[in-house]
């Protein structure tokens, strides 16, 4: 396996305008001759299918869900960031740049960093043109906030809904092209594998979710924008649908998949209530703005928090690190909530808990500005947990949130798998080892309106690609592979449920392959995973059949894969032998629980070739060297 | 009190040719903190584990914001909540013994997929009938270029925030798309950014809505009493204001 990042020479600065100024250009006659794939129409792929359909490609969309207005990425809350310094406060392109690496703990590449920040701006006038409704000041010009991980303000957002405004802003682009005829749409159908026919990715094969057909499409090129994998734990934060099947039958057919194991858990959500738990709610990161984070200093106090005195408070975050306080990024956050709850000074009935307290922010800026500015929020988190915040404070448990690992692709976004392009939470690019917030939006964003549109073009004005149809036996032999599959599940009639399954595989992956990771733990995570996965398939009940409209049976299969994923990720994180960003090992922390990074040995991206399952998970370890030209490799210190 | 017996009443159909027909099912150990498609997958795993077919229903987010879930419940779309999603509704609204009855919301432009799952796609086709500013990519002006006054900016928002459930259209005894229609019209209509295509915007999405077979609004306001993010009707005024514009 080749893994060439093909990073542009030159200054930093220089390296993006460079490279577009190098790349080959497609005429518009010839373009209109090229098909395009796009899978997945969230941020990432809406915005990349109306950029490439607008430059005049035929461009064909597929999705899971009735609509590609209903993606994941519909329930970002907070914001998105932007290097604009429309507040004045020394933000600029390096700082945002900076900010990002350095938030990602120095595992990501520096030139996809800077250009993702360069793009950042002109994310917002994009939007904005769109008719975007940003949170604007009284004299009309835009609002920012500020985001954990960061000094400045530097964050745009619409109140609590900024990932629905731009989707539907997207969405909106998308749909300007389906009514040109450039795009055409299909909902409910689900990718489940990619054809590659002489090493090159030529097409796919999807289901039809309603009426249950196996369907292939040729593409001279197809872009996977399929969103992350978080679901691999059973509860997270992510949409009950999002799944790794796409990307992981990609990776199946020879697509390298990097830092699995790097996955992101937000400190802010509202905790666990019972069994039939079936997904957690986050609670925006912005709250922590103005929301104080404190446990009570004595063990087992059952005291209502309002009768807890100021000085029997702990606001371990604020003492912990003074100069970031609540703001520390998210990995910091969540540790540390980790660590007082596992000390015995959690809250609630379950004593996973941690409070979130607005009673200051409330006596200062009263009750009226707190609620303009996370109003939904709150009614939010009293519907689900029955209790008001303006008068008690939020209960928050960290929960799976964001996964920074995926397919790995090279500075243009394409993956080791020539023609196979891969944009948005799907792939590993931009975030290192932590994700900072408002950062994904940004990144799905600029991949699909200012990066994939343009790189796509120098790979097929170059590429060499015969015809081929759907009837290549390719095509035939994938098509064949996926019902296989399904049948396969239908088969096994066994008597455990597909979701008792996944709670249990989500429980070995959240206790072992969690917060915290242990040689010891993850040793017997990747035991415990192969057993539940040789039982899964001798005994799991996939209900009704496979010809029509079945949610259990799309379950069923993403299941399967992720029963795969998940050696996967405890193998990666078994390997890693530091802790840096949100991967922090037993092993490798300072005495007060602070990631130690080892640079000589682990600056580089883990990228995992797929051998094969049987049994266990056989698999090839490749790693790209990251190189810090521009940036010093510090310790993080947020304190 | 914690746990209930909850007795439902439940719509299936196989599929759009299917006349279909209401099922009962008795489901002990409802807990209250459950949400109620919580309520759903437990009965699910009941249905499974008895060798039945489960209930599909549509879902994806469970926050209120994606729009999937379209329940009607008791007659009423999304259940008995004021401004709450079916997904964000918990079943300490009711109590034990309680019967509920869940259909899915009827609407001819809106066929039956399989129980509870209908085809929205005609919503998809009145936003690609002109729910867009025509601005390409890489087209855009700074993006503080044309300040927007916080209170336009602010009701433009109001109306942005429709997930497009369809439950106005459940709701409506007309099955009329106005709401979705009109909101989609006002959050742009209002900006700097959507006036120049303000009357052809208009006048293609009020076409489009007729062709699809929803209905016509005739003021019964149904639709803003069951919105779950709260639209409101003044969306259709505005958009009934645009029209006349456009077509006089
Ligand atoms: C609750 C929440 C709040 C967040 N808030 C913020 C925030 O404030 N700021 C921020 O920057 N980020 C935030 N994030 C992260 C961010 O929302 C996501 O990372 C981002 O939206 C992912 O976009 P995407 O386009 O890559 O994928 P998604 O939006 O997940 O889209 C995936 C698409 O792929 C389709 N798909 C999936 N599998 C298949 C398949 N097999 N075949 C066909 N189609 C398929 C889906 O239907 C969908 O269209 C938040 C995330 C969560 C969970
Ligand atoms: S499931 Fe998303 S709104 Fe209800």
């Amino acid at each position: 396996m080749k893994l060439d990042p093909k990073i542009p020479s030159g200054p930093l600065e220089e390296k993006w305008e460079k490279h577009l100024n190098d790349i080959k250009l497609v005429s518009p006659n010839n373009k209109r001759k090229h098909k395009i794939i796009v899978v997945g129409t969230g941020l990432a792929g809406a915005s990349a299918a109306a950029s490439l359909a607008e430059l005049g490609y035929n461009v064909l969309t597929f999705n899971i869900m009735d609509s590609a207005r209903r993606a994941h990425s519909i329930a970002a809350q907070g914001g998105i960031n932007a290097a604009k310094n429309y507040q004045n406060d020394g933000d600029s392109v390096w700082r945002l740049f900076y900010d990002t690496i350095k938030g990602g703990d120095y595992r990501s590449r520096e030139a996809n960093v800077y250009r993702l920040a360069q793009n950042s701006n002109l994310i917002i006038d994009q939007c904005v043109a769109q008719g975007v409704p940003f949170g604007r000041e009284y004299g009309g010009l835009l609002d920012n906030r500020s985001f954990g991980g960061a000094q400045v303000s530097r964050t745009f957002y619409s109140r609590g809904q900024t990932g629905q405004q731009l989707l539907l802003g997207a969405y909106q682009a998308m749909m300007k092209e389906v009514h040109s005829g450039k795009i055409k749409d299909y909902p409910r159908q689900e990718m489940l594998d990619l054809v590659v026919v002489d090493g090159v990715a030529r097409g796919i094969i999807t289901r039809n979710l309603v009426t249950g057909e196996i369907q292939k499409w040729e593409a001279d090129a197809v872009v996977l924008c399929t969103g992350g994998y978080g679901n691999v734990f059973y509860l997270s934060t992510n949409a009950k649908n999002s799944n790794a099947t796409a990307m992981w039958r990609c990776h199946k057919r020879g697509a390298a998949f990097a830092n699995p194991c790097f996955v992101q858990i937000h400190p802010t959500c509202i905790p666990v209530s019972g069994d039939y738990q079936s997904k957690l709610t986050l609670m925006s990161e912005s709250l922590r703005n103005d929301g104080r984070v404190w446990v009570p200093r004595k063990k087992g106090d059952k005291r209502p928090a309002n009768e807890i005195p100021e000085d029997e408070r702990y606001y371990y975050l604020e003492e912990r690190y003074p100069s970031f306080g609540n703001l520390v990024p998210r990995d910091v956050a969540s540790r540390n909530a980790k660590l007082v709850t596992d000390d015995g000074l959690g809250v609630g009935d379950t004593g996973l808990a941690v409070y979130l307290d607005f009673r200051d922010a409330i006596k200062r800026d009263g009750i009226e500005v707190i609620r303009a500015k996370y109003g939904n929020l709150f009614d939010m988190y009293e519907n689900i947990t029955d209790e008001n915040p303006y008068e008690t404070p939020m209960r928050i448990f960290p929960a799976v949130h964001y996964t920074m690992g995926g397919l790995w692709v090279d500075y243009d976004l394409m993956s080791n798998i020539p023609g196979l392009f891969v944009a948005g939470e799907a792939n590993y690019s931009d975030h290192g080892a932590n994700r900072l917030g408002a950062s994904a939006l940004m990144q799905g964003l600029s991949d699909g309106y200012f990066i994939v549109p343009y790189t796509i073009g120098d790979y097929l004005a170059d590429a060499d690609l015969p015809k081929v149809d759907t009837g290549h036996d390719a095509f035939k032999e994938a098509a064949d592979a996926s019902s296989g599959l399904l049948d396969k599940l239908l088969a096994v009639k066994g008597d455990k449920t597909i979701i008792e399954f996944h709670r249990e595989l989500g429980k070995i992956l959240w206790d072992k392959v969690g917060i915290s990771r242990s040689k010891e733990g993850l040793e017997s995570a990747i035991k415990e995973i192969r057993e539940l996965r040789e039982e899964f398939w001798q005994n799991v009940k996939v209900p009704g059949e496979a010809n029509y409209y079945n949610k259990y049976l799309e379950y069923a299969s993403r299941l399967a894969d992720y029963f795969e994923l998940a050696e996967l990720m405890a193998l990666d994180a078994l390997d890693r032998n530091e802790s840096c960003g949100c991967h922090l090992r037993d092993e490798y922390q300072t005495e007060e629980g602070e990631a130690i990074r080892n640079d000589k040995d682990y600056a580089f991206v883990s990228a995992w070739e797929f051998v094969d399952v049987n049994g266990k998970l056989e698999t090839k370890l490749h790693k790209e060297p990251l190189e810090f030209e521009f940036v010093e490799m510090k310790q993080r210190s947020y304190k | 009190m914690s746990e209930m017996t909850i007795n439902l009443k439940i719509w299936r159909q196989k599929n759009e040719d299917d006349p279909g027909r209401f099922e009962e099912y008795k489901l002990p150990g409802v807990n209250e903190h459950m949400s109620f498609l919580e309520m759903l997958d437990v009965l699910n795993e009941k249905l499974i584990k008895e060798d039945k077919d489960p209930v599909e229903f549509d879902y994806d987010c469970r926050e209120g914001i994606c729009g999937s879930c379209n329940l009607v419940i008791n007659g009423r779309a999304h259940g008995p909540k004021h401004k709450t999603a079916v997904c964000q509704l918990h079943m300490r609204t009711y109590n034990d013994g309680d019967t509920i009855v869940i259909e899915p919301p009827r609407a001819a432009a809106f066929p039956v997929i399989r129980d509870l799952v209908v085809d929205r796609t005609a919503f998809d086709r009145i936003i690609e009938a002109g729910g867009y500013v025509s601005v390409k990519t890489g087209a855009a002006p700074e993006a503080n270029l044309i300040p927007v006054p916080r209170e336009i900016s602010e009701e433009s928002f109001d109306y942005a925030t429709c997930i497009g459930c369809g439950a106005c259209v459940a709701a409506c005894p007309n099955s009329s798309a106005a709401l979705f229609t009109g909101a989609k019209i006002a959050h742009l209509n209002l900006l700097p950014q959507g006036t120049p295509e303000r009357e052809k915007r208009t006048l293609a999405m009020v076409e489009q809505m007729e062709k699809e077979g929803f209905g016509d609004c005739s003021n019964y306001a149904e639709c803003e009493a069951v919105c779950p993010v709260g639209i409101s009707i003044s969306s259709i005024a505005q958009m009934r204001k645009d029209y006349m514009k456009a077509v006089f």
